[in-house]
């Protein structure tokens, strides 16, 4: 990779005028920037709607005061319909997995931050890259429309199982317009992803700087890589399914529906189709799509706690082989979510035995980040303490999955509570608390000021807390047999699990509250914070090497050389106990 | 601030652990002859895993209590046995874990999917629609008449399509909206779905099984208890899905004669 940092001219030129600088920007910090703002708007109304989700739940017939403006149909007089809990629910899915938990930790970190732990300019081909991003935009624009025709977003889940989806408004509201504006825009979106995919894997393969071997290269840069690997063939799948799924909606097509169906009092004009063939379309995509939540999650906090710990990890090539390992065992894994489905059982336990040895490397890089800490000398931060809230709901939520891998269990607990707080936690949450944690440790960096570490310590403690508080609670409903998406719990055996709803919407409401502190603290910091230092963490990799925020070509023109593994700290450098990637200093063996 | 951590983090372990060791939520009696064994298997794994929960967050607490913000010039020592004894310790533990919950899990689900029903389990089809499940019963030829999707008439009571004007077999076909069975009887479920996918699930016999849209499927069971048990959908259906519920009516064989010869009656 050498003989590529002697080329001196810019991959483009300096941004001028507003709509190069901040719009239509080749910039990879910029498009960064914008698929983290992007995530931003998602979460808080994946959010909101959640709220309102778990306020129907306890409260069916309560009036949300003003949602009637919002839907009238939807929420007439300001209460939640049945069919319109199912919309939010859809909604809420769809956003958080693909506009938050795609977005941010992969798009969003790893455009602002692979090129330069790398050592490069920009991106390998900045105009794709742009172009990933306003497809992604527009993706989140056709998914939001649904909210606004009258018939309101589809009702099918964030999973869209046929042919509940693909036979129109016969099967119920939302199926219609609402169904088909959710395929486009997934379709869409998938577009972007594997641009962006495309454009990581050969960034990283061609651009890195003089002596930055890949084994040189950060943890977080490896598990983007790792993660653009996979989102090429996850996304590759989904993106024809949907293509297959709107054919059978708008063109009569029969890929994915039966002969005989009698939908709505309608004998369906359809043939030949298979339900089956969508769910595994989708979770060949479904599947490895949590790694691509959970992977740069990994990464990011590794980086995150290995600078917090300011002594090397028991080894970061380990972490590295495993994430490689989580990455091809992802494949292999998809029909898990369908072991009662009516595929052939045998295949169930074929399924079951890979999904069981995912546990092994996921396990070592758990033991490994556990293990570090002992000898350490941990700096306790807002970036750190999300870190180690992480590896906590990583371990909490990773347990449960023990349980659902295993398909004779999984009769019993299949489409229970038990499956969405395990989800939740090692998907959701964990991944938003790296998240959380990659913005406080990389926002000096991004703006050039610091957050507010109080605020931050604040919005940790009601993160951590409320989170357990919201999620456990929800495997307990699992347990007794409490079924998921369902928009209420009237005269049936779940009537009695109220009060442990009640608690757990109380608790979402208040968590959610929290999240404000960070918003705040977001946007007050952008403007009022401390000026922030080059390297305010003490750290080695090369974004620490540069001004904050950088400037627009990132070395200024200069092309970084590299001398060192990416974690050189406990040692004796010349600035204290570590050694930067670029220092040509040697270091001293103690 | 450490220190804090590793105490709320603590607290939070054995209060997350404590209903699961109390068995404050646990599922209900199991009715079925096959339900012990997914039972057991959900034991051994909650004790597995309670153990892995309870040892890596306590380990977790107690590392960062122990190591966060130490004096200045405290010198940083690595764990004795390193990354190695590490990768060790997933492999043994979680490995064996790993194959013995596999294998052992392996005959659980065999007794489900794999043992096929004998030939003198009773079948009977049921039927899934939204909202609603619909169970159909051969009658005294024990033949199920064929379906006519395109002669389905809800309003007139016709759920399934049977055609008795010219289908014989239809004709004393026995339909009902709940599944009345005999106790100690097996039972082949015939599962057909009418438009979308559906799942019959009830709790108290550990079942849990999907209605595929054009993929007759079939279960089977032996109910071990009398009594009435909840049926509900657990696949996505619709707008009334919450709604889609059975029951299951487990007779002794003397009240199931009686109830099916009073339904053949009103049919």
């Amino acid at each position: 990779m050498q003989e590529h940092s002697a080329q001196v001219a810019h991959v483009h030129a300096p941004p001028e005028g507003f709509l190069r600088k901040f719009v239509f920007s080749l910039d990879h910090k910029v498009i960064g920037k914008q698929y983290y703002g992007l995530g931003l708007v998602a979460v808080f109304l994946g959010m909101v709607l959640s709220w309102l989700m778990r306020f129907h739940l306890v409260w069916p017939a309560a009036r949300v005061p003003g949602l009637e403006l919002f839907s009238k149909v939807g929420a007439p007089g300001g209460v939640i319909t049945p069919e319109y809990y199912l919309s939010l629910m859809t909604m809420h899915g769809t956003l958080m997995v693909f506009f938050v938990l795609t977005n941010a930790p992969f798009a969003g970190f790893g455009n602002y931050f692979l090129p330069i732990q790398i050592g490069t300019e920009d991106m390998a081909f900045p105009r794709f890259n742009m172009m990933s991003f306003w497809i992604t935009f527009v993706a989140f624009l056709i998914l939001i429309t649904s909210f606004f025709i009258p018939d309101g977003p589809p009702i099918s889940g964030w999973t869209a199982y046929a042919p509940l989806s693909a036979v129109g408004n016969d099967a119920g509201p939302g199926l219609g317009w609402g169904q088909s504006l959710w395929d486009i825009s997934i379709a869409v979106f998938c577009i972007g992803q594997l641009l962006g995919s495309l454009n990581f894997i050969a960034t990283t393969l061609d651009l890195r700087a003089k002596g930055m071997t890949l084994m040189r290269m950060p943890m977080s840069t490896w598990a983007w890589f790792i993660t653009a690997c996979i989102g090429l063939m996850a996304f590759a799948v989904l993106l024809p399914a949907c293509l297959l799924l709107i054919l059978d909606k708008i063109a009569g097509t029969s890929f994915f529906i039966p002969s005989g169906l009698v939908v709505g009092d309608k004998l369906q004009p359809h043939a030949g189709g298979s339900p089956l063939l969508w769910q595994h379309m989708f979770w060949f995509f479904g599947h490895p799509e949590v790694y691509i939540a959970i992977l740069p999650a990994m990464g990011i906090v590794s980086h995150v706690l290995i600078t917090n710990m300011r002594k090397p990890m028991l080894s970061a090539k380990v972490i590295i082989y495993s994430m490689m390992s989580i990455g091809f065992l992802s494949w292999l894994v998809w029909g898990h979510h369908m072991f009662v489905s009516g595929m052939n059982p045998f295949s169930s336990l074929l399924f079951s035995f890979p999904t069981l040895t995912i546990t092994i490397p996921a396990t070592i890089i758990t033991l490994i980040w556990v293990g570090s800490l002992y000898g350490a000398n941990i700096q306790i931060n807002s970036a750190s303490l999300f870190a180690l809230g992480f590896v906590s709901m990583f371990v909490s939520g990773g347990i449960s999955g023990f349980f659902l891998a295993q398909p004779s269990i999984d009769i019993y607990l299949h489409a229970t509570y038990f499956v969405v707080g395990h989800f939740h936690m090692v998907m959701g949450v964990a991944a938003i608390f790296a998240i959380f944690s990659g913005t406080y440790f990389w926002f000096p960096k991004m703006t050039g000021r610091m957050m507010n570490e109080t605020l931050g310590k604040l919005h940790f403690w009601f993160s951590l807390v409320g989170t357990y508080c919201i999620f456990m609670p929800f495997h307990y409903l699992g347990l007794v047999g409490n079924v998921r998406r369902y928009s209420s719990f009237v005269d049936d055996f779940m009537a009695p699990l109220m009060p442990v709803h009640k608690f757990i919407t109380i608790a979402a409401f208040i968590t959610g509250a929290g999240q404000f502190i960070f918003l705040f603290n977001l946007i007050y910091s952008r403007f009022k914070g401390k000026q922030a230092p080059e390297n305010p963490w003490n750290a080695t990799s090369l974004e620490w090497s540069i001004p904050s925020p950088p400037p627009w070509d990132n070395f200024g023109g200069k092309h970084p050389v590299v001398y060192h593994d990416p974690y050189q700290y406990g040692v004796k450098g010349s600035k204290g106990d570590y050694v930067m990637q670029d220092s040509p200093e040697a270091i001293a063996e103690e | 601030m450490g220190k804090l951590f590793g105490v709320v983090l603590a607290i939070i372990a054995v209060l997350s652990a404590y209903p699961i060791v109390t068995h404050m939520y646990a599922q209900p009696v199991d009715i079925s002859t096959h339900g012990h064994a997914i039972d057991e298997q959900l034991s051994d794994t909650m004790a597995e895993a309670g153990v892995s929960f309870l040892g890596a967050q306590l380990l977790l607490a107690f590392f960062v209590w122990k190591y966060s913000n130490r004096k200045n010039g405290a010198k940083v020592t690595q764990l004795p046995g390193g990354a190695k004894l590490m990768v060790a310790a997933a492999f043994i533990l979680v490995g064996t874990e790993v194959l013995a919950l596999g294998v052992l899990g392996q005959k659980a689900w065999a007794d489900v999917y794999f043992t096929p029903a004998k030939p003198t389990a009773m079948q009977i089809q049921a039927q899934a629609g939204q909202f609603a499940f619909y169970f159909r019963y051969p009658g005294p030829d024990g033949k199920f008449g064929a379906l006519h999707p395109d002669k389905i008439d809800e309003g007139n009571g016709n759920y399934f399509g049977l055609d008795p004007a010219n289908d014989v077999e239809a004709r004393d076909d026995i339909v009902s909206g709940e599944l009345a069975i005999p106790v100690n009887q097996e039972v082949q479920l015939l599962m057909h779905s009418k438009d979308v996918s559906h799942s019959f699930y009830v709790r108290e016999l550990r079942i849990q099984q999907d209605f595929v849209p054009g993929l007759d499927l079939a279960i089977h069971f032996t109910a071990t208890q009398t009594g009435r048990y909840e049926i509900v959908c657990t696949q996505l259906c619709g707008l009334g899905h919450y709604n889609m519920k059975a029951y299951l009516n487990v007779l002794s064989q003397e009240d199931f004669d009686k109830w099916l010869k009073q339904k053949a009656s009103e049919q």
